[in-house]
């Protein structure tokens, strides 16, 4: 795979992620990470301050499917939608099969009244490995500048 | 003014709901509540270790700051500059000796008095203060502050009852046990709720909701309402304690008791459990401990996972939770993993309290409408207010509601108290 090839892969990756996210396909969403993988919001206030208390964290996929399993069947939360705007992406290699991504992003929520509020901004800090050719998430940090949620979180960022 | 309620019953069973939507009542709140003779949780002394170091926070909606003097003491003060009525400490936390307003740099020592006015004496002869002008008259608001184990409380009260009687045994006893060694800050979580501050009190003494909102509890069998457990208050129902022992009941009959009212209990298993595992740590088995002090915090134990949330009024429909996650000095590396990785049960994003956001902008949403129509506050049984060693209760709301008509001069003739 050519260098152009990966990078095209990894704003691909990111593109699915967001989209999936916003079809409420948390399942085939689960299946953008690798094994082992970590998922992590941190408010950006703690990141600041060196502390290291996040307002979410699944260290491994059982964890983050755990979440999934959670929200489909055990969690009640504000009905709504999601919706993601994703900024362009900055995609550097790592190493042979890493690579870095960072992109700015805005997460609005709309509720079944049809108003539509900004729920979240801020940055993904992710290491994205090629598995098999396919480029997945090793590692995605949420760094949300929006430290305040408003009522509550519980769809992925 | 003299608010004027219609209480239906003398034992608080009935609550009018026009109490979470009046302006007025909130403004009088502010003022006979957070500024009345209540002690408020200002924050934790482990926030600002060094002489210097401060804190802007809130009491109800009044800014407040808190440092630590040189001294080792710590003071507050009313963030709002003597002069003109400015913010003087813009940041959230900071190291400062002198605390100086960026409208006309008038300055402030840690205890919040005036100590500098640039051009007091004018300009060439011209301008500045008059001599008379009394430095020690024109200081900041202050707030009288105690300390008890670690946390730091502040009044508005110019001759308050001392913290230890106002929170009396039990919730000074369970403060204890919250902070039962040195501190160690892990961070901060914030959530911005649409409803009234009061929803939020009653919420947290209301032990009933806790196994049947939190679905998460009874599905996954965390705590169930079976385990043996109960809630306590102080003698004149202020503060609140809930609690669980942990592994106190068996999964047959958490199963058959939930499966009566369609929710399956142990229903599911994590694919990771370590989300789950209760490493005993205090010296007694509980593995749920809340307890909330009136008039603005919780400190809370689900199982290793240790906060405190300050409770800060924004206006009549909404209010900020701050959370304040903590360990002890003295952790290992794999304790403090294990808390951070349980703080996801609570929090905003919390397994078990995400709801709460949801089930209280519900019930300010459709209570507006109907401002004389009133709650059901009767599970556990009416009349005296008593604590209980069952958890399907909701008395202690009576409790807070109790005290609360008190503070606010609102009581019925022939009240329970
Ligand atoms: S308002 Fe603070 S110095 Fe004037
Ligand atoms: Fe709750």
């Amino acid at each position: 795979m050519s260098e152009a090839e990966a990078k095209a892969a990894v704003a691909d990756l990111l593109a699915d992620y967001a989209a999936l996210l916003d079809e409420d396909r948390l399942e085939d969403w689960l299946e953008l990470f690798a094994e082992p993988c970590r998922y992590c919001i941190l408010p950006r206030e703690n990141a600041d301050l060196g502390l290291p208390q996040p307002l979410m964290l699944c260290e491994n996929k059982a964890m983050l499917s755990d979440r999934v399993v959670a929200l489909r069947r055990a969690n009640i939360f504000n009905i709504h939608r999601d919706r993601h705007l994703v900024g362009g992406p900055r995609i550097r290699r790592l190493g042979s099969d890493t690579w870095s991504l960072e992109a700015s992003y805005a997460v609005y929520q709309t509720d079944t009244e049809g108003q539509s509020r900004l729920f979240s901004v801020g940055s993904y800090r992710d290491q994205v490995v090629f598995q098999a050719g396919r480029p997945l998430f090793r590692d995605k940090l949420v760094l949300a500048d929006t430290a305040a949620i408003p009522t509550l979180l519980a769809t992925p960022l | 003014m003299q608010p004027q309620v219609h209480w239906q019953r003398q034992d608080y069973s009935r609550v009018p709901f026009w109490l979470y939507h009046d302006r007025a009542l909130y403004d009088l709140e502010q003022q006979r509540v957070f500024r009345g003779p209540t002690w408020n949780f200002l924050g934790l002394e482990a926030e600002i270790p060094k002489p210097g170091d401060f804190r802007s926070v809130w009491v109800g909606d009044t800014p407040v700051v808190f440092n630590h003097d040189r001294d080792g003491r710590v003071h507050a003060f009313v963030n709002r500059c003597a002069h003109r009525g400015a913010t003087i400490c813009r940041e959230q936390r900071g190291n400062r000796k002198v605390h100086t307003c960026v409208y006309h740099r008038w300055s402030y020592d840690q205890q919040g008095n005036l100590v500098g006015v640039p051009f007091r004496n004018g300009v060439n002869g011209k301008g500045g203060l008059d001599p008379s002008f009394d430095f020690a008259a024109n200081g900041l608001r202050k707030l009288r502050v105690e300390c008890l184990s670690g946390a730091v409380f502040g009044t508005f009260a110019e001759a308050p009852e001392p913290l230890a009687d106002y929170l009396g045994p039990l919730a000074a006893a369970k403060l204890r046990r919250a902070t039962h060694k040195p501190l160690r800050i892990l961070g901060y979580q914030r959530q911005r709720i649409a409803g009234n501050w009061k929803l939020y009190l009653e919420n947290v003494r209301d032990t009933y909701h806790a196994s049947l909102l939190h679905e998460f509890m009874v599905t996954f069998g965390i705590d169930r309402a079976t385990q043996q457990g109960g809630v306590a208050m102080d003698a004149r129902h202020r503060h609140n304690f809930t609690y669980a022992h942990a592994a106190s009941d068996s999964d047959q009959d958490a199963v058959a008791q939930y499966g009566q009212h369609q929710l399956r209990a142990n229903a599911l298993k994590l694919a990771d459990p370590a989300l789950l595992k209760f490493e005993r740590e205090f010296p007694d088995d509980l593995n749920l401990a809340m307890l909330s002090i009136f008039p603005n915090c919780v400190f809370q134990q689900i199982n290793n996972s240790l906060a405190v949330r300050q409770v800060r009024t924004k206006g009549v429909a909404e209010f900020e939770l701050f959370w304040i996650f903590y360990g002890f000095e003295g952790d290992n590396e794999a304790l403090t993993q294990h808390r951070l990785r349980q703080s996801n049960l609570a929090g905003p994003a919390g397994f078990v309290s995400m709801e709460d956001g949801e089930a209280i902008e519900l019930a300010q949403r459709s209570t507006q409408a109907e401002p004389d129509a009133c709650s059901i506050i009767e599970m556990g049984g009416r009349g005296p207010i008593v604590d209980c060693d069952f958890r399907v209760t909701d008395i202690p709301l009576r409790g807070f509601w109790s005290y609360y008509a008190e503070l606010m001069g609102m009581e019925p003739p022939g009240a329970v108290r």
